[in-house]
């Protein structure tokens, strides 16, 4: 009886490595990996290379230099005795605060036009697409210089608003006031608002690395003690609605919580307004908001805006509308409906693109340098870069740094989603 | 991931950067068949360009010389706009040979930027412009006032050390350049305009109300403008300096564009022979032609010619000779020896 021979045993031969399926997926990533590290060592012997040519030195220690140069808008303390790191900090502060403030105008006015270009009433929605369809399709910088020009263009000079004693003999009027009861200046070079000052203030505290305001901090905590009690408030008039049915009057404990403490903590401290006054060719006291710094939030916030209310439209869209008649149904106004139905829903539709529009604004920040705000750009990416020649080490440096920044708004934005989602029970 | 991120950053620095040539800068220069020069993005009299877009001033006819000088034709010559921010990386990336542009020479761009500055074509200090109805006549009376300055320049660094020696203070406003710091300070953003007095000068001249800006007394620094090459190739530096001094000899032996050829024949000078290569081999030695020096004079004139035509006295941006005299008539602009 014949016995069919066994299959030949199979051995490896060298050609599998491309013919076989089995094989061939591992040979093509060895491949790619391989050139890709080659790539990647080319480049960096090429950088290597190029800085030993130019006879230069990849180090950090320029960060601990002097300075030099002076700032206009700091946050925290600076003079031109301060070293580069100090000088990237203020650039850093000044970016943030931008980005912040950009972010939570953006959210507002965005989820507004957003609301409104649903509206049935034909005005409101059209203008509300005629705004989304003209900010999304200029590109942002243009959007910058125009606010930028158009607040330095159209106020008067500082010595405008100057009382001469001539014309204050003739009874002459100047040609600019300050508005507000005389505490707000609007000139071509920034708004000139008031300042907080304390007769008693705490002082501050040095920590080493930097310097603790006491006062602010504690404001803060009255301020957030004030919001805890008036929570446990809420929650206990909650509880007794729940319980008996009867929500108990609590408006009047709410305004007293949060405002008493604070008035009080105030009153203690000798809290007054600094008004500024024109000495010289400026106004002197008060805060300066330069224009640059209110061009570029306005700018990237109705930038963003227009992104963010195209966000919000798709996902009150994405809600079905049997959630809104089962609303209606219960006897719900709109406005109602909106609040409590349809906007909980859309938030999970809504945040996941609204992460990016946040990256999208803290990045677009470093557009500032059209209008000479120094945020970080400005500062490490700009002069710091400049006054002392380390390209690499700079850019490397502000790269770290948006991507950090970028890194923590998509952590933190993310456990909010998180928190929002649906919990399948 | 991280670590690939890093990387695709210092990649893409790299890349920008390119590769700095080995090569000598004579070889490249002459292989390309042009000069590029790294010029100022407009600043009328020293580098800007005129109506018909030709290139002008007191800078670009430097580089012109040096164009002479390797080739015996001043436009084989292109010019790069750099901002006072983009200059010095555009020089060390190779992407101009030469840069001409009011750079101050100081020792940290001599030492740190890996920069060489072969000499000094102007001998500037730093000034303030504010306008005539501001009633101010002393920079010391600038306390509290809003000063425009150019970023990326020792200015910078001059007018925040002038403000806290005489103890007032200011707002700076950070502009990119000249034309932007000029519009802002005619739209009254800010009192005061501060760069070199020369740039002061020729933005002035540009101004359509001219005479209702002032230049005060001031001049708070030392700004030795001059030529710019890269560090470590010694003789593409030498052939810069040495256009630029026999520019300085043409004017002290009264050679001029017009009488140069009758000067090259008639001669009994052995250093005006050398220099226009009569005799000598003195092109030769920096690898150019032997008449490299006589070519320069004749495209651009010598330097008394240059300066008179682009911003001298009778010119809109109309500035004395002052320090920028030869040394025979009190200034400070003095060659070394022509052997």
């Amino acid at each position: 009886m014949a016995v069919a021979s066994d299959v030949p045993k199979e051995s490896f031969r060298l050609s599998m490595l491309i013919y076989d399926t089995r094989y061939r997926s591992i040979t093509i990533q060895l491949f790619v990996l391989v050139l890709f590290a080659l790539f990647l060592a080319w480049l960096l012997n090429n950088t290597a290379v190029n800085l030993a040519t130019r006879g230069k030195e990849f180090n950090f220690g320029f960060l601990w230099q002097r300075a030099g140069y002076d700032i206009g808008q700091q946050l925290i303390p600076y003079t031109n005795d301060s070293t580069h790191f100090r000088a990237l900090l203020v650039g850093l502060m000044n970016t943030l605060v931008v980005a912040i403030l950009g972010c939570v105008l953006a959210t507002i006015l965005g989820v507004i036009v957003g609301v409104l270009r649903l509206s049935k009433n034909w005005l409101v929605s059209r203008l509300m697409t005629v705004y989304v369809e003209m900010f999304r399709n200029i590109p942002l910088l243009l959007w910058i210089l125009l606010s930028y020009v158009i607040l330095s263009e159209t106020t008067p000079q500082p010595r405008d608003f100057r009382v001469t004693d001539e014309m204050a003999a003739a009874g002459e009027a100047p040609a600019a006031t300050m508005m507000l009861w005389d505490t707000v200046a609007v000139t071509n070079r920034g708004t000139n608002i008031p300042s907080p000052l304390f007769d008693r203030g705490l002082g501050s505290l040095d920590i080493g690395f930097m310097t603790l305001n006491l006062t602010t901090l504690a404001y803060l905590a009255v301020i957030f003690g004030s919001i805890w009690v008036n929570h446990r408030i809420l929650t206990a008039a909650r509880t007794q609605q729940e319980t008996t049915g009867d929500r108990p009057v609590t408006w009047w404990k709410s305004v007293l919580v949060l405002l008493g403490p604070v008035i009080a903590l105030s009153v203690a401290l000798g809290l007054h307004m600094e008004v500024p006054a024109l000495t010289g060719f400026n106004f002197q006291g008060g805060i300066l908001v330069a224009h640059s710094f209110t061009a570029l939030v306005i700018a990237l916030a109705l930038y963003t805006a227009a992104f963010i209310a195209e966000i919000v439209r798709s996902g009150i869209l994405a809600i079905s509308r049997g959630q809104s008649e089962a609303a209606f149904a219960l006897g719900l106004r709109p406005g109602r409906t909106m609040n409590l139905i349809i906007l909980p829903q859309a938030l999970r539709v809504i945040i996941p693109p609204l992460i990016s529009q946040y990256l999208n604004l803290t990045k677009n920040t470093s557009l500032g340098i059209a209008v000479s705000y120094l945020d970080l750009r400005g500062t490490l990416g700009g002069i710091t870069l400049n006054q002392t020649g380390r390209e690499l080490e700079c850019m490397l440096l502000m790269m770290l740094i948006y991507l950090t920044i970028s890194l923590i708004i998509s952590a933190l934005m993310n456990l909010y989603n998180t928190s929002v989602q649906i919990k399948a029970r | 991931m991280n670590k690939s991120v890093f990387l695709g950053v210092v990649a893409a620095t790299t890349m920008v950067a390119g590769v700095a040539s080995a090569q000598a800068t004579l070889e490249a220069v002459k292989a390309r068949g042009e000069l590029i020069c790294g010029s100022n993005t407009g600043l009328t009299g020293f580098g800007a360009p005129d109506a018909s877009g030709n290139w002008v001033g007191f800078d670009v006819d430097l580089c012109r010389a040096v164009a002479a000088a390797i080739f015996g034709d001043p436009t084989k010559v292109k010019f790069v706009p750099t901002t006072g921010e983009t200059r010095f990386t555009a020089l060390q990336s190779g992407e101009v040979d030469v840069l001409v542009r009011n750079s101050t020479w100081t020792v940290s761009r001599d030492s740190e930027l890996a920069l060489d500055f072969v000499a000094v074509n102007y001998y500037d200090g730093q000034g303030f412009m504010v306008k005539k109805d501001l009633g101010v006549s002393s920079a010391k009376e600038l306390d509290g006032a809003t000063v425009c300055i150019q970023t990326g320049t020792t200015t910078e660094l001059n007018l925040a050390d002038f403000f806290k020696q005489n103890n007032i203070s200011y707002q700076p406003v950070t502009v990119a350049d000249d034309s932007e710091a000029q519009r802002q300070y005619l739209a009254g953003a800010c009192d005061a305009y501060t760069t070199d007095a020369s740039g002061l000068a020729a933005s002035r001249a540009t101004m359509p109300d001219a005479e209702n800006h002032i230049i005060l007394p001031e001049i708070i620094s030392k700004e030795p403008l001059g030529p710019v090459v890269r560090h470590g190739d010694n003789n593409w530096g030498d052939i810069v300096r040495w256009t630029y001094y026999a520019l300085l000899i043409a004017e002290e032996k009264g050679i001029t564009k017009a009488n140069i050829e009758e000067v090259a024949t008639s001669s009994t000078d052995e250093e005006v022979k050398r220099l226009l290569g009569v005799s000598g081999e003195m092109g030769a030695k920096l690898g150019l032609d032997n008449a490299a020096f006589k070519n320069a004079i004749a495209a651009v004139g010598n330097y008394g010619e240059i300066f008179s035509a682009n911003i001298g006295e009778g010119t809109a941006i109309n500035l004395a000779r002052g320090l920028n005299a030869l040394w025979t008539q009190g200034g400070l602009q003095y060659a070394p020896a022509f052997r």
